[in-house]
């Protein structure tokens, strides 16, 4: 197996404490839930609307939602039941109010019909599987991703069925998977590395006849080393190894970052404000792959997904989780939380937002719940000492956003390109005067947004 | 769980840790070795000195937050900058003036600015500066190294116009490297200053390229003109304010570029004050001149953002 070992990358980066308590802790499948929250916004892009009503019975799988939109996903219903009840749940994420559909089990979990063209977990019979797949159009494929409401589940979102449908004038010649999964604690794309490895690189060999790229990289950070050996083992017995390269990278945070891990793999510079198909590359993350082979061969409908439960709390797991559960379910399931939690964060240290509402269910985008208990340094004056500057992935300069601010100058944010932010968090990190750098960023982007309309 | 105890705040939920005390404490250290070398050449009454720089610094402060009703930490900033003040003080300046110094350079040039952070001048030099302005023959009067013998002979720094030295050049960089010469109480001894310079840059507290750019200039400048380059950069107060002054965050710029240019300016200003203006030293002044320039530099010095391209700022 081709595994390269880059030992440059494209930004300075922190080595952050790594956390990762669950990385050796096989996927637990979690029961059916007697209810799930389905909200309608749950991708990038145009939100859906309802095509069922209150008092409807659904089947596990079956559309729920759906948008005349193209950027938009389908929703499905992942369990079986009634509809019981419409209501608004305010997004954490965004603070937006969104419509979100009660559904109540009716315990029996009853799917739709799916149609399975294969099944990996009984056959072997790899040639076989890659016949059926050559056999289907690319057009077809990528209408049946976009049926299963796939979106990228790297935490952006984004409509995959979208980007695997780049405009005529965007000629791509590089797929990159990006299982690099930077962020301390969560393991969830790790534990698919490893436990979905086949359905991982059949789902890599769909997206390859989709958009037949000339180079395809797994990039990987060195601290999964396992999940590096195992997929190139599995990558020859699958007679997949001549398709594509892993590359293995320094654990350095944010290596997943889209744009700098572009730059480190193939050397080119994203434009600002541009996107990765403007240098020719698509990039999707592991788990996403892993749903396009369960949309393509299985049928399957995005339905569930991994999810790290961690931190402070008695067993941190993996879990398999249909979408809905609410997050006070999940915590649960893992036993008790420590006594003095005092934040709940939906993602990972870096980036993840904290939450003070347990009934907010699990969504598309969720790759880990955190649980921790800290205190917040007390904010000082910025000394203008640089360290976010050089530090920054993005070469921007923190501490003007700081400013301008606390000035409520957003149009100045402007001027440093804050929209260029990635919200990464390496600033805040590094701030000797402890100021919530990504905090006033966000505030920043958010002022502007308002001030176009 | 208990939901009441949730809270709300943004990411990142974890930090690197390290803290403006954790920087001032680190800078305090290595300003112990010019310190050390301040007792060994001035004696007993440099240690007196410090002590009264620095308690009347932390008390200004004190007093002040407290009078604006503001939460004093004790980050160490005041202790640092108290520091470096009886450290560019000539070494026999009474003690209320060491006083008044400090409580001028905490109250007026930090405080009245908003405190740390809002600064425009290094508050220790504009103590200095406050000093000169008012006491101008104490702050101008030297003594050669007397080590521990407080009554000693008045002597002229080797900037100074009256400065003679009779033995030979070698014996000459050897006094000026080790310290034993005229001049304020920290900045005789390069040696030193450079043993605790080594420790922030090894630290990375301060960027290497304001010292380097500066006192390279310095070097540069002084060998145009035909000076005598190993004299000019050893001499005066080049080598503590390169490294201990010149690279205060809040009064140098942020950007790696910005530091450079600021560097050079210094070193082009030391030169000109020094040959060609009225004043023998012109290390203080520089700096103070190049920290009202810095927001300047810090509007015009930007740095690229990732992906930036020329033609886009048209679109
Ligand atoms: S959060 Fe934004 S400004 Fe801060 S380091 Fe990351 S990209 Fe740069
Ligand atoms: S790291 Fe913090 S203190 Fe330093 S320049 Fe940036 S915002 Fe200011």
């Amino acid at each position: 197996m081709n595994i390269e070992i880059k030992k440059k990358r494209a930004f300075k980066g922190l080595s952050l404490p790594e956390n990762k308590i669950t990385a050796k802790k096989p996927i637990e499948v979690l029961p059916v839930p007697d209810k799930v929250v389905i909200p309608l916004q749950q991708n990038i892009g145009a939100p859906c609307e309802f095509i069922v009503e209150r008092g409807d019975m659904v089947k596990t799988g079956q559309k729920i939602a759906d948008s005349q939109n193209y950027v938009s996903a389908p929703i499905h219903s992942s369990i079986s039941g009634k509809v019981t009840r419409i209501i608004k749940v305010v997004n954490p994420v965004t603070s937006n109010v969104m419509d979100s559909v009660i559904i109540e089990s009716d315990g029996l979990d009853n799917w739709i019909e799916l149609k399975k063209l294969f099944d990996i977990k009984k056959s072997d019979d790899f040639s076989g599987l890659k016949k059926i797949i050559d056999s289907i159009d690319g057009k077809e494929i990528i209408k049946k991703i976009k049926e299963a409401g796939i979106v990228g589940l790297g935490g952006a979102t984004f409509p995959t069925h979208v980007k695997l449908n780049p405009p005529k004038d965007k000629k791509i010649d590089t797929l990159i998977l990006n299982g690099c999964e930077c962020e301390p604690f969560i393991t969830s794309d790790h534990r698919v590395m490893l436990e979905y490895g086949k359905e991982v690189l059949m789902g890599l060999y769909i997206l390859n006849k989709v958009l037949s790229p000339q180079n395809i990289y797994v990039a990987i950070e060195k601290n999964k080393e396992d999940a590096i050996i195992y997929l190139g083992k599995l990558a020859e017995e699958m007679g997949l190894d001549s398709i594509f390269k892993i590359i293995a990278l320094e654990s350095r945070y944010p290596m997943g970052a889209e744009k700098t891990l572009i730059r480190t793999i193939t050397g080119r510079i994203v434009p600002m404000g541009g996107l990765p198909m403007d240098v020719r590359v698509i990039m999707n993350n592991v788990a996403t792959s892993k749903s396009v082979y369960e949309a393509v061969i299985e049928g399957k409908p995005m339905i569930d997904r991994v999810i790290t439960v961690t931190g402070a709390i008695e067993n941190p797991k993996n879990l398999l989780v249909r979408l809905g559960i609410t997050i006070d379910k999940l915590v649960e399931s893992c036993g008790k939380t420590e006594s003095g939690v005092n934040y709940l964060i939906i993602g990972g240290p870096m980036m993840g937002i904290s939450i003070v509402n347990t009934d907010f269910p699990v969504t598309k985008g969720m790759n880990c719940l955190l649980l921790r208990k800290s205190r917040i340094p007390f904010e000082q004056n910025c000394i203008n000492c640089g360290r976010c500057v050089n530090i920054c992935p993005m070469k921007l300069m923190p501490l003007a956003y700081v400013r301008y601010v606390k000035k409520s100058q957003f149009e100045a944010c402007r001027e440093y390109y804050i929209e260029n932010c990635i919200e990464c968090g390496c600033c805040s990190y590094v701030c000797p005067a402890n100021i919530p750098i990504v905090g006033y960023i966000k505030t920043g982007k958010n002022q502007l947004l308002k001030t176009i309309g | 769980m208990e939901n009441n105890k949730l809270l709300i705040s943004h990411a990142p939920h974890i930090w690197g840790g390290f803290s403006t005390s954790k920087i001032m404490f680190i800078v305090a250290f290595a300003l112990l070795f010019p310190t050390a070398a301040a007792i060994y050449f001035f004696g007993y009454y440099a240690i007196y000195m410090i002590l009264a720089s620095v308690s009347a610094a932390v008390l200004s402060e004190f007093v002040i937050k407290k009078l604006r009703k503001k939460r004093f930490i004790m980050d160490g900033s005041s202790v640092v900058t108290g520091l470096l003040l009886a450290l560019t003080l000539p070494p026999r300046i009474p003690l209320w003036m060491v006083a008044i110094g400090a409580f001028f350079s905490i109250a007026i040039a930090r405080e009245a600015f908003g405190g740390l952070g809002y600064n425009i001048f290094n508050p220790a030099l504009a103590g200095r500066a406050f000093l000169s302005v008012c006491f101008p023959g104490e702050m101008t009067s030297w003594v050669i190294p007397p080590h521990f013998n407080y009554d000693a002979i008045t002597g002229a720094t080797p900037l100074g116009e009256n400065f003679t030295y009779q033995a030979d050049k070698l014996s000459l960089y050897k006094d000026l490297f080790f310290g034993n010469r005229g001049g304020s109480l920290g900045e005789t001894s390069v040696m030193l200053i450079l043993i605790g310079a080594a420790i922030l840059i090894i630290l990375r507290i301060i960027d290497w390229r304001i010292p380097v750019f500066y006192i390279g200039t310095v070097a540069l400048g002084s060998f145009l003109i035909g000076r005598d380059v190993l004299f000019q950069v050893m001499a005066g107060g080049l080598m503590i304010g390169a490294f201990f002054m010149a690279t205060d965050y809040v009064t140098s710029p942020v950007t790696r570029n910005g530091r450079i240019i600021f560097g050079v300016c210094l070193g082009i200003l030391t030169v000109l004050i020094r040959n060609f203006g009225s004043l023998p030293e012109g290390v203080a002044f520089s700096i103070l001149i190049m920290n009202a320039f810095t927001p300047l530099i810090d509007r015009y010095i930007r740095i690229k953002p990732f992906g930036f391209r020329k033609k886009e700022k048209n679109a």
